[in-house]
């Protein structure tokens, strides 16, 4: 049995980590949930917004600034993406979607490496977040517990863009019946088209953000993705507020498995999905029917 | 006229038996056998590369493709290096290499794919590369199957001189064994004895055979393990892990994670103030983790590898082999580069000494090389007849301070040069049996 210190900061590591998860996740679940589309790139754009930190990082020797002009790249990204190929497969059934945007994945992840080369890149850790902070026993890297308060404010204010502004109301609206929406005269196509870029941006900025933690390589979306799959699997398909929540269950479930063995953190995880899709396969916050 | 299984068998065993009498007493190769002779034309033969460059391994399969490359630009021309090689003419035996790469992801499905490909439709006379003890065992099985020679690329893992060793199989790398052994002296002297170490272990083949050595070599030095760590391969967020070790107490953090994770794992852990607590001992290094952690955090970490290019000062045909490529790519190889250029030239010496492409010769030629060492890039080494594992020297590593690098690239200097006689596992203590010639 680990003792009590032990497993109080895991549990806080847990927090940290989830709050990390639901921000990767928050992306994936955004797409899903309005537009209906499953984004197999949702890797691959990680590890593009991580690569845009790389190099802006380099342009402007200022993080924030960096992050800030990094969205708008991911933005105007999000914004061709959709145009070009994804606007095309609303109407597509499912499998059609997961199979141009996985390949949108790989085109995506290959022209990182014809650019960059494979090995890592580095992004140093911002001058502010730098060293760790020592809370009573626990120690704890500095930038990561600003991630922590950073990533709530994002988290937040998403929440708040989707679910109370108009623009909202009509993308969730146009999903429904956009036939209806249309007679009154909205524009649901702009709609959804934001909505995706909205998506877009969300997962570079988690890659932005977790850039100076991780090793910044083209590969480097791969696990998250599925990390995030399960995430939003045991939230619920598409539910903003499950994302959040599943990947604060996630990461408590890793963290908390490590303080006894971390060879069983990830086999816990997926032990648990398993649980949960027998026990309510809607996931905790999702709904039954249309996902 | 009815035979009973009985009579059968015994009739089975007494004519093979009779058969193998005068294959052993007048050992001779077969004519015809894989893709001999029909690979070797008048003026060329073919080598086949699976090297992955894509996917995580891209980074030292890049470095690998030029170390091939190199080798095979210098013993076609036939110049003076070829010479220094001990190589007569150009080419080998007066044929051009000729080579084709497939990118196999690092994957072995693909590394078996491409290579079934170059066997048949190309008769490749010898396949090389990987940079995955996964991928190398699946690639030398290939060959012995296809009666095809298979010079192993990057590959730690004990496994492939081991458990999973084959005739048509040979490695220049040396196993996680002999890396331990050399290490755990050198480092328990800079360290000390009395230390308590904190291990952080990927999950697969080479991971556990890295750290069974290292536990094992460094716990007769009087080191205490205090902590153990198994993290799934390809973890991104190593938090978890880490602030057990951080919680450990241990003097040494003992970091096998490999590629990729390696750079994550020691990123996140200088993050945790580990780094700053506790020494970093790397058992196995990357190629280019130097570069993707930067000196200041590579700084006093030691490690070992397969190559160094500081070896240049120490033996001649390494010091060849770094100008020539430094002169091509412009950068100092990394080890994946040296494994590629110097398999490539020890089959060429290989085949050269046999007089022949026949891989039964050749095979016989390498497992003879006891008695006639070749003289390499790093000294005079020879593959042992048992196993086909190559007796080395193996470099002891320690990371220089950013004031103390003469070039960008002066990451490391050599602190030792173990004997590979001294560090040598016992050829059956893995479990080696090679499989037949024929």
């Amino acid at each position: 049995m680990p003792s009590w210190p032990v497993l109080i900061s895991q549990a806080f590591n847990g927090l940290a980590l989830g709050t990390l998860l639901a921000l990767v996740s928050s992306g994936l679940t955004i797409i899903l949930g309005t537009l209906g589309v499953l984004n197999f790139a949702h890797g691959a754009l990680f590890a593009v917004g991580a690569y845009a930190a790389f190099v802006l990082l380099q342009y402007t020797s200022s993080f924030v600034l960096a992050i800030v002009v990094g969205c708008g790249f991911m933005l105007v990204l999000g914004f061709l993406l959709e145009r070009i190929i994804i606007r095309y497969f609303y109407d597509r059934p499912h499998e059609d979607q997961i199979l141009v945007t996985y390949g949108v994945g790989i085109v995506l992840v290959e022209c990182v490496r014809a650019a960059f080369g494979g090995n890592a890149q580095r992004v140093p850790v911002p001058s502010w977040g730098q060293g760790a902070t020592q809370m009573g026993f626990l120690i704890y890297p500095t930038y990561r517990l600003q991630l922590i308060a950073i990533i709530a404010g994002l988290l937040l204010s998403l929440y708040l863009v989707l679910y109370r502004t108009s623009m909202g109301l009509v993308v969730r609206a146009g999903i429904e019946n956009p036939g209806m929406v249309g007679i009154l005269g909205i524009n649901v196509r702009r709609a959804f088209l934001l909505v995706f870029a909205i998506g877009v941006v969300a997962v570079g900025l988690a890659g932005m953000l977790y850039a100076p933690v991780v090793a910044v390589t083209p590969d480097m979306g791969a696990n998250f993705m599925a990390q995030s799959f399960v995430v939003i699997v045991l939230g619920g398909l598409g539910s903003f507020p499950g994302a959040v929540i599943g990947g604060l269950i996630a990461g408590e479930i890793i963290s908390l498995t490590s303080a006894f063995n971390s060879s069983y953190s990830e086999v816990m995880l997926y032990a648990l999905m398993a649980v949960l899709l027998i026990m309510r396969p809607q996931g905790l916050f999702g709904s039954e029917g249309r996902a | 006229m009815q035979f009973d299984r009985r009579q059968l068998l015994l009739g089975g065993v007494g004519t093979a038996a009779g058969l193998m009498l005068p294959g052993s007493a007048f050992a001779q190769s077969p004519a015809t056998i894989g893709t001999f002779p029909e690979g070797v034309t008048a003026d060329s033969v073919f080598v086949g590369l699976t090297i992955p460059l894509t996917g995580v391994f891209s980074g030292d399969g890049g470095d690998l493709k030029l170390g091939y490359e190199l080798a095979i630009a210098q013993i076609n021309a036939g110049g003076d290096i070829a010479q220094k090689w001990g190589l007569k003419g150009k080419g080998v035996l007066g044929r051009q290499i000729k080579y084709k790469v497939s990118d196999t992801e690092g994957k072995p499905n693909l590394d078996v794919q491409s290579a079934t490909q170059f066997i048949q439709r190309d008769k490749a006379i010898m396949v090389s590369g990987s940079v995955s003890s996964a991928s190398a065992i699946a690639l030398e099985e290939l060959g012995s199957r296809e009666k095809v020679l298979y010079m192993v690329g990057i590959a730690g893992s004990n496994d492939i001189t081991g458990k999973n060793c084959q005739r048509y199989g040979f490695r220049s790398q040396q196993n996680a064994y002999m890396a331990a052994k050399a290490m755990a002296p050198v480092v328990a002297k800079a360290l000390g004895k009395n230390v308590k170490s904190a291990f952080l272990v990927p999950d697969y083949t080479y991971g556990h055979t890295v750290y069974d050595s290292f536990a094992k070599f460094s716990a007769e030095q009087g080191w205490k393990q205090v902590a153990k760590e198994v993290v799934p391969l390809g973890t991104t967020d190593y938090s978890s892990a880490l602030l057990n070790i951080a919680n450990s107490g241990a003097d040494v953090f003992v970091n096998i994670a490999f590629g990729g994770d390696a750079v994550a794992s020691t990123k996140q852990a200088e993050q945790f103030g580990v780094l700053k607590r506790m020494k970093l001992v790397v058992p196995n290094l990357s190629s280019f983790q130097d570069k993707e952690l930067g000196a200041e955090l590579m700084q006093g970490v030691y490690g070992s590898c397969d190559f160094w290019w500081g070896l240049q000062d120490t033996y001649p045909l390494a010091k060849t082999f770094v100008e020539s490529f430094v002169a091509q790519n412009k950068y100092y190889p990394r080890w994946g580069a040296h494994i590629g250029y110097m398999q490539t030239y020890l089959w060429a010496m290989s085949v050269e000494r046999a007089g022949t492409f026949n891989p039964v010769d050749v095979i016989k030629a390498m497992e003879s090389s006891k008695v006639q060492p070749y003289e390499t890039t790093i000294g005079k080494v020879y593959f042992r007849a048992e196993d086909h594992q190559m007796v080395r020297p193996i470099p002891i590593l320690r990371g220089k301070k950013p004031s103390e690098m003469k070039n960008k690239e002066d990451f490391y200097e050599i602190v030792d040069i173990a004997d590979g006689e001294s560090v040598m596992n016992a050829p059956d203590f893995f479990g080696c049996k090679l499989g037949p010639y024929t």
